[in-house]
C-alpha cells in the first residue's frame, strides 16, 4: 500500500464578452473559423495588448471565493514555445506576481470529515487557437502540395480568450477527493459567473499531478516520482485516469522498478494513460515579465467592493441550510455541492410550506438515489419541485404512505406525471377504511391458525410477518399504523 | 561568461533556428560578448534600488469588456502560406493537441 498524493491544474474560460487582450468576442463555440480574430489576437507586428477589466475582476472574484489573497501588485509574464495555435510564439500569463495566492477550499474528505484542498495560485493567462488534424489526401485531390502528408488546420478564434489557471497544493489524497474538489470548484466558478463549467465545450480543461509514496516517505516528508495526467475531459475522466495511475504506479513500484517522470494523456476509449513526453523533452520556457503591459496594481478598497459583490457561495449556503432549515451539517452539504441541487431543494421547500427537514430527507434520500441509479441530474428531471412538494403533502395527508410515496416518486421521474395522477390512476391511495382492513385481517387470521396460537403463546415477534402479510395482500396500500392497531387488537383480543 | 556549443545548439532548438557549425560558432562569440558586457554592467551597485517588471510610470491600465469588430476572414487569412475552408494551413504536428 502507498499514499497517494495528488494536485490539480485547472484551466477556466472566463465568462467574458470580449477576448483578454483584444476587443474580438469571445464567444467562438458557433462561430466559422478565424472569423473573431483581429491584429491583436493574430499577433501582426507592431500591436499592444491591453488588458481586459472585466477578466481582472472575474479572477479576483475567482480568488476571494477561493479563500486567496489578492496581490495589490501583479504582473504579467511571457511564456515562451512554439506552436502553430500560438500565433505570438509566448502565451501572455503570469508568473512570479499572480493574481491570487495561497486560499484553500473545503471538502469532504475520505473519512467523512471536513479537508481543507491548498490553493497554490490563481492567476490569469490567455487561450490558444485550435488545431484540427486532418489526414494526408487522396491522389485526386485538387491539393497536390500535400499529397501524402497529413496537415494541421488552424482556427485562432479560441487564441486570447480570458483564462484563469488554478492549482492546488497535492493535497489530494484520492480520486474521490479530486472528484469532490473540482465538483465543488466548478460550483463556485459557475455560482460566481465566471465560467459556464462546461468541462465536454472546454470552459473547463483539468491536469493531474500524481505520485505515490511509502509510508516512510511520508513520515519522512518526502515525495515520490510525479507524473502529469492531461486530455481530461470530463469529470469522469479524472476520476477514472487517477484510478488508472494509481493502479499501474503500484504495479510499476511493486515490481521493484522505477516511476518514469513523464507526462501522460488519458485515452478515453482505451481507458488507460499514454506517455505523451518524456522527462528529457521538458520545456524551458524562458518566462520574463511582459514588456507591452504595465502592472497591476489592485487598491484594497477596490478588492473589498469586490468581496462584498460576491453571491452566496456553497459553503456560506449549506450553512444557512443548517441554521434556518435544521438541516444535519451532511444533508447540507450534499445538497450545496451542486447549484442546480440546492436551487431544486429550495424550490420544493418553498412550495411545501412544512419542515425544510421533510423536503431534505426526500431528496438527498430517494431521489438522489434515483438519479444515481438513472445516471441523471437534477436538472433533467421531468417534474417540478413544486411535484415532489405535492407527493410529500400526499404522505403527511395520509392518501399514501410513505412507502408507497416512494414508488410514486420513482414513476414521477420516469415518465414526469404528477404525484396525483400517479396514485388516481393506479389506485395506491392508502386503505384507512377500518372495516375493509378488519376484513382482510380476519381472513389472513382465519387462513394461520398456527401462527395465531403461536402468537398468542408468547412469540410477539410475529407481529411483524402479520403485518407484512396485510400490506402484500393490499398490495403495500394499507394505512401501516391503522393496520398495526387493528392486527394487535385482534390478536391480543 | 563564455557560453559553450552546447547552450547555443540549445536556444537554437528552442528558437526553431537552423544553424550551421560556423554560424553556431559565431554566435557563441558574440552572445557571450554580449554575456561579458551584462557581466560588467552588474558591477553597478543596486542594492538601493528596488527590482522592477517595467520601466514606464503607468500602472493598471485597462480597457473595459465591449466587443469590437474583427478582421474579415479573408484578411485575417492574407498573409497565410496556405489555408483551407477558412482555417490556416500548416504542416502535420502530432502529438498533444
Amino acid at each position: 500500500m502507498y499514499h497517494v498524493v495528488i494536485g490539480m491544474e485547472l484551466h477556466a474560460q472566463l465568462q467574458t464578452q470580449s477576448k483578454m487582450f483584444c476587443g474580438c468576442s469571445a464567444d467562438y463555440w458557433a462561430a466559422p473559423p478565424n472569423s473573431h480574430v483581429c491584429p491583436v489576437c493574430l499577433a501582426m507586428p507592431g500591436v499592444l495588448p491591453v488588458i481586459n477589466a472585466k477578466a481582472v475582476e472575474q479572477t479576483v472574484r475567482a480568488g476571494l471565493a477561493l479563500n486567496c489573497q489578492i496581490a495589490p501588485f501583479s504582473v504579467f509574464a511571457r511564456k515562451n514555445y512554439h506552436y502553430p495555435d500560438l500565433p505570438k510564439g509566448y502565451q501572455i500569463s503570469q508568473y512570479e506576481l499572480p493574481l491570487c495566492h495561497d486560499g484553500w477550499l473545503l471538502i469532504e474528505g475520505e473519512d467523512g470529515q471536513p479537508k481543507r484542498i491548498g490553493i497554490r495560485r490563481a492567476h490569469l493567462e490567455e487561450d490558444t487557437g485550435k488545431s484540427i488534424h486532418v489526414g494526408p489526401l487522396g491522389p485526386g485531390s485538387e491539393r497536390a502540395d500535400h499529397p501524402t502528408d497529413g496537415a494541421t488546420l488552424i482556427d485562432l478564434n479560441r487564441a486570447g480568450l480570458p483564462l484563469l489557471e488554478i492549482v492546488t497544493e497535492a493535497d489530494m489524497a484520492s480520486g474521490e477527493e479530486a472528484y469532490r474538489y473540482l465538483v465543488k470548484l466548478r460550483t463556485i466558478l459557475r455560482t460566481l459567473g465566471v465560467n459556464s463549467g462546461d468541462m465536454e465545450k472546454g470552459a473547463m480543461r483539468c491536469e493531474v499531478n500524481l505520485s505515490l509514496r511509502t509510508a516512510e516517505q511520508a513520515a519522512a516528508g518526502q515525495y515520490g516520482v510525479k507524473v502529469e495526467v492531461k486530455n481530461l475531459n470530463s469529470f469522469k475522466a479524472v476520476r477514472d485516469s487517477i484510478a488508472y495511475e494509481i493502479q499501474r504506479q503500484t504495479a510499476v513500484l511493486d515490481g521493484g522498478r522505477a516511476v518514469r517522470q513523464v507526462t501522460m494523456g488519458w485515452d478515453e476509449n482505451r481507458r488507460c494513460t499514454v506517455v505523451q513526453r518524456g522527462k528529457e523533452s521538458s520545456e524551458d520556457y524562458r518566462y520574463f515579465p511582459e514588456p507591452d503591459l504595465p502592472p497591476l496594481e489592485l487598491s484594497r478598497a477596490w478588492v473589498e467592493g469586490v468581496r462584498a459583490s460576491l453571491p452566496e457561495l456553497p459553503d456560506a449556503r449549506a450553512a444557512r441550510f443548517v441554521r434556518d432549515c435544521g438541516l444535519t451539517a451532511r444533508d447540507a452539504a450534499l445538497l450545496t455541492v451542486e447549484r442546480a441541487v440546492a436551487d431544486w431543494f429550495e424550490a420544493a421547500v418553498a412550495a411545501y410550506g412544512g419542515a425544510p427537514r421533510e423536503v431534505a430527507n426526500w431528496v438527498t434520500g430517494q431521489l438522489f438515489a434515483l438519479l444515481k441509479s438513472e445516471e441523471g441530474d437534477i436538472a433533467s428531471l421531468p417534474f417540478q419541485p413544486a411535484e415532489l412538494a405535492d407527493l410529500i403533502r400526499l404522505v403527511d395527508a395520509g392518501t399514501i404512505n410513505r412507502n408507497t410515496g416512494k414508488k410514486v416518486l420513482e414513476q414521477m421521474v420516469a415518465t414526469g406525471q404528477p404525484p396525483a395522477a400517479i396514485v388516481e390512476a393506479q389506485g395506491l391511495a392508502q386503505l384507512s377504511d377500518e372495516a375493509d382492513l378488519v376484513q382482510v385481517i380476519d381472513a389472513l387470521l382465519a387462513a394461520n391458525p398456527g401462527e395465531v396460537a403461536k402468537y398468542r403463546a408468547g412469540k410477539t415477534s410475529l407481529l411483524g410477518w402479520f403485518m407484512g402479510q396485510v400490506m402484500k395482500e393490499t398490495r403495500g396500500k394499507a394505512n401501516p399504523d391503522l393496520v398495526r392497531r387493528l392486527v394487535t387488537q385482534r390478536l391480543d383480543g | 561568461m563564455h557560453l559553450s556549443t552546447a547552450d547555443v545548439e540549445h536556444i537554437a532548438e528552442l528558437a526553431k533556428l537552423a544553424l550551421t557549425l560556423e554560424e553556431i560558432e559565431q554566435y557563441r562569440r558574440q552572445l557571450s560578448d554580449i554575456l561579458e558586457h551584462f557581466e560588467t554592467l552588474k558591477q553597478v551597485d543596486t542594492s538601493s534600488v528596488p527590482p522592477t517588471a517595467s520601466v514606464l510610470p503607468l500602472r493598471t491600465v485597462m480597457r473595459a469588456d465591449v466587443v469590437r469588430p474583427s478582421l474579415p476572414t479573408d484578411d485575417a487569412l492574407a498573409n497565410a502560406p496556405d489555408r483551407e475552408d477558412g482555417f490556416f494551413r500548416v504542416r502535420a504536428v502530432f502529438g498533444e493537441e
